[in-house]
């Protein structure tokens, strides 16, 4: 960043794989990265929800984020990885494969999410867009909990 | 207007430790000692409610508290006896002025406008009734003092007025100078400054005068160096404002007595070295409110002064007009210390809630690190190699304690003011159902949690009303059974293992124990050839639907019994009991945790999972043999559990942990009661010990869930779920049959 930012549409974001694809959040709505800790599970919740954790004393959910779009899951292990993320009020953990990549984008350079697309990932996919070859879907994380869903139950 | 309204928050956070000493001063007389001291702290309570409101334009709050306060004055004066009838009607004045004062504050929609004008009326009366012939001139007097008082801020610029006449004070005051005398605290000296130094630096403004008085200072071998005594009186001869004076004692002002005024002022100034009367000079009113005498003699004091002695006009102005810089930190201390020896009031900060909450939460987590960080040591077997990480690590265990009992005791507040409330109760109810009833309490200053304090009052109030109501008889009745006539209730708080102990006890007839019985086979609450012992017979008063419309009365009635007490009670995680003697009396006994930040909980595993069972829900553990456990309908399995058979709750599969329920024959039954009464047994695989577990909140950051009520971090660092046994008991009924099943004969 050495260079004068003229074009205020900047962005910096947080890339993280799960599987093969790529996603991206708001780098601000990330606290921290740390590593998979064995959660405790909270009974009668949704399967992406994979329990708490105690983060410095807070208790902190665990979404499996991969489960949460759709996608296939595996067992967590130690190479998985949680991002602390800020969504409405609350703290919450998202399991992911690895986090990537720091990248910087103008909001010119995202598409919108394509038919294609099941609904859940719909959901969530803002828009995408290419980097270096790479397809990256940027998330919205405002709906990652259930309490939408299970106030509708 | 905010900064307006922020002071108007503190006038009403005042209000209300006002109103506090208030009742209590007031039970301090009712209880007969009727010493100035006391009615003058009423008076002084009253009267900076007055001032406050006024400066508010609160009018209705200011003319109640001008009646109150024109009663006051009177007892003060002595020219009216603090008898029973007028310590009972200030008493009842001082409820209404806390109405006046919620209604003012937006608390509550209105005053009972009949009930404040009765009292009023029968203040008048009081004030007037016996003492008429100097009344008039009394009235007057009040009447004088109370209108400036009314406008506000009216009087503030009047009094202001003498310094406007500063060109007749700068011209005699260049030849003349000023007056300074300095007495120095302990402090001062402490800080680092000395008096020679200040002197050097006065000198520097002109010729002057220096006097020591050193009268104070003890023999020899009574003296501590540390301490002074001594006062200085400089007489200082220069053409210099008084702020140039006091700019030499800047760096001091909080750490001595500081009073300085025109040279010549001949008879006020003369006093001035005299050292009781320096608190006199430099406190008008420790409230920073305005004292009516200081009004009325600051109004007074203008006429006579201007003809005779022309010097003098400017002493008073520059001593009000000094009042609030100078000797605001000073001041307090000093109008307390002649005032008021033995009562030294603590030294208090306000903080806002929010920041003490950040702290506790911040030192939960505290300690949990800690504990976790002891087990890691342990695990790797460092502490065992290593005597200084062991000692390190013991330190750091009893810092953390020492840390976290501080905090809580932030929060911890004792049971006084809830206490206060109940002497009013108490009157209330034995007028009502004409019992003479004397109230006795004991360990008001027992501290608990600002959250279990507040909730207590509720419950109090039940069983208090509950003990006169139910428990004592009628005066006639108690002459009969040879008790005296006016019945006793004692009510006790105590310290006990780690708890809050709250005992309610009447000397009264006792629970009639067939009645109770009778009652609970009509309401079907229990079978008519129950065997009960004499204490589950007394605890049937807790069951809900016990108490119904046969017992209402106006007073203990209102649609509340004990099981609401009951539930009330186990909400902030207590237990309720009682014990009785048919004739001589019952005692309730209240016992609650010492803050709601903690649980005490069992510690249990089931399906891997470590959870946590609140232990106020637990009655029993058993270990249930095979053959212990039926079926009812071959699904639903129940288990004996003394004369009925409970539900046997698995929890591992209720919460979903596993599919099939532990083995018969394995784990153990934990045996709980819901809020409701209803009993159940849980199944889990182990107990793991008892323990005090700090709770985390699930909503934070989640959101509810069902069968469990909260979260908390164990020693190894992982979170734990803490049941909610209402909840797992009602989901685990849902299924089975029915209700817990009695046994038939």
């Amino acid at each position: 960043m050495t260079e004068p930012q003229t074009n205020a549409a900047v962005r910096e974001l947080i890339a993280f794989r799960i599987g093969e694809q790529e996603f991206c959040v708001d780098i601000m709505s990330v606290r921290e990265i740390r590593g998979w800790t064995p959660a405790t599970p909270l009974p009668r919740s949704p399967g992406y929800m994979k329990g708490v954790i105690n983060l410095r004393g807070a208790v902190l959910p665990i979404v499996d984020l991969g489960a949460r779009f759709g996608l296939r899951t595996s067992e967590p292990t130690a190479r998985h990885v949680i991002m602390v993320a800020h969504i409405g009020g609350r703290t919450v953990g998202l399991l992911v494969d690895a986090v990537s990549d720091i990248i910087q984008l103008t909001d010119g350079a995202v598409q919108a999410t394509p038919d294609v697309a099941s609904d859940e990932v719909r959901t969530f996919v803002k828009g995408i867009f290419a980097l270096d070859g790479r397809m990256i879907s940027l998330i919205e994380l405002g709906m990652i909990l259930p309490e939408v869903e299970a106030e509708a139950a | 207007m905010d900064a307006f309204e922020a002071i108007k928050a503190t006038f009403f956070q005042e209000c209300a430790e006002l109103l506090a000493d208030l009742e209590a001063k007031l039970l301090i007389l009712e209880s007969g000692q009727t010493d100035l001291e006391t009615i003058n702290a009423v008076f002084r309570a009253v009267h900076s409610v007055k001032g406050g409101a006024g400066a508010f334009g609160l009018e209705a709050l200011v003319r109640f508290a001008h009646v109150f306060e024109t009663l006051m004055d009177e007892l003060r004066a002595g020219r009216k006896e603090c008898d029973d009838v007028t310590v009972r009607t200030l008493l009842r004045a001082s409820d209404v002025l806390a109405d006046h004062i919620a209604a003012a504050q937006g608390l509550i929609p209105d005053v009972d406008e009949a009930r404040s004008a009765g009292l009023v009326a029968e203040m008048e009366v009081l004030t007037h009734g016996e003492a008429s012939a100097p009344a008039a001139v009394e009235e007057e007097e009040d009447d004088f003092g109370f209108t400036p008082l009314t406008v506000g801020l009216a009087p503030l610029p009047s009094l202001d007025l003498p310094p406007l006449d500063l060109p007749p004070l700068a011209a005699p005051a260049g030849p003349a100078g000023w007056r300074v005398v300095f007495r120095p605290h302990n402090a001062m000296y402490a800080h680092a400054n000395e008096t020679g130094l200040l002197l050097r630096e006065l000198g520097r403004l002109g010729p002057m005068e220096v006097s020591l008085d050193d009268s104070a200072v003890p023999p020899l071998d009574a003296l501590n160096p540390e301490e002074n005594h001594l006062i200085w009186t400089i007489d200082l001869t220069a053409d210099v404002t008084e702020a140039a004076v006091r700019e030499v004692f800047d760096f001091v002002e909080s750490d001595c007595d500081l009073n300085v005024s025109p040279l010549g002022g001949a008879p006020f100034s003369a006093d001035l070295p005299e050292r009781p009367s320096l608190p006199d000079l430099a406190a008008p009113a420790p409230a920073g409110d305005l004292d009516i005498s200081a009004l009325l003699a600051a109004a007074a004091a203008p006429a006579p002064v201007i003809e005779a002695a022309p010097v003098a006009v400017p002493a008073p102005a520059p001593v009000v007009a000094a009042a609030p810089a100078p000797s605001a930190p000073a001041a307090p201390a000093a109008a307390n210390a002649p005032a008021a020896p033995p009562a030294v009031a603590p030294v208090t900060i306000r903080v806002d809630l929010d920041r003490v909450d950040r702290l506790i939460n911040a030192v939960g987590e505290l300690v949990i690190q800690q504990a976790m960080l002891a087990q890691r040591v342990a695990e790797s077997g460092m502490a065992a190699r290593s005597s200084a990480v062991m000692m390190g690590l013991e330190d750091l265990e009893l810092l953390t304690r020492e840390i976290q009992d501080s905090v809580m005791a932030i929060r911890a507040q004792p049971v006084k003011s809830v206490f206060q409330r109940m002497p009013r109760l108490v009157r209330e109810v034995g007028d009502m159902t004409g019992k003479k009833v004397r109230l006795i309490t004991s360990g008001e200053d027992t501290e608990v949690d600002k959250t279990v304090v507040e909730r207590l009052a509720e419950p109090i109030t039940h069983m208090l009303r509950n003990a006169i109501d139910h428990g004592l008889e009628k005066p006639e009745d108690r002459e009969a059974a040879g008790k005296s006539p006016e019945g006793a209730v004692h009510l006790a708080a105590l310290h006990r293992s780690g708890r809050i102990v709250i005992e309610i006890s009447d000397d009264g007839r006792g629970i009639n124990r067939e009645r109770v019985k009778g009652i609970a086979i009509s309401r079907g609450l229990i079978t008519e050839d129950a065997v009960l012992t004499d204490d589950e017979i007394d605890n049937l008063i807790f069951l809900p639907g016990f108490s119904t419309a046969e017992t209402i009365t106006d007073v203990s009635g209102r649609g509340v019994g004990m099981d609401v007490v009951k539930r009330s009670i186990q909400a902030l995680g207590g237990r309720i009991s009682i014990s009785s003697v048919p004739g001589k009396g019952s005692t309730f006994t209240l016992s609650l945790p010492l803050t709601l930040a903690v649980l005490d909980g069992m510690v249990v595993g089931a399906a891997e999972q470590t959870l946590v069972a609140p232990l106020t829900n637990i009655v029993e553990s058993l270990t249930p043999r095979a053959e212990d456990v039926h079926y009812v309908g071959g699904r639903d399995a129940v288990i004996r559990f003394r004369d009925t058979y409970v539900p046997l709750v698995d929890v591992a599969q209720t919460m979903g942990f596993r599919d099939a329920p532990v083995a018969a024959g394995q784990g153990v039954a934990v045996v709980v009661e819901t809020e409701s009464g209803a009993r159940a047994a849980l199944m889990v695989d182990a107990i793991q010990g008892q323990r005090q577990v700090v709770i985390k909140s699930l909503e934070t950051n989640y959101q509810q869930v069902p069968g469990v009520a909260a979260a908390t971090i164990l020693g190894d660092g992982r979170v734990a779920l803490i049941l909610d046994v209402d909840a797992i008991v009602a989901n685990a009924r849902r299924r089975a049959s029915g209700p817990e099943l009695k046994l038939a004969s």
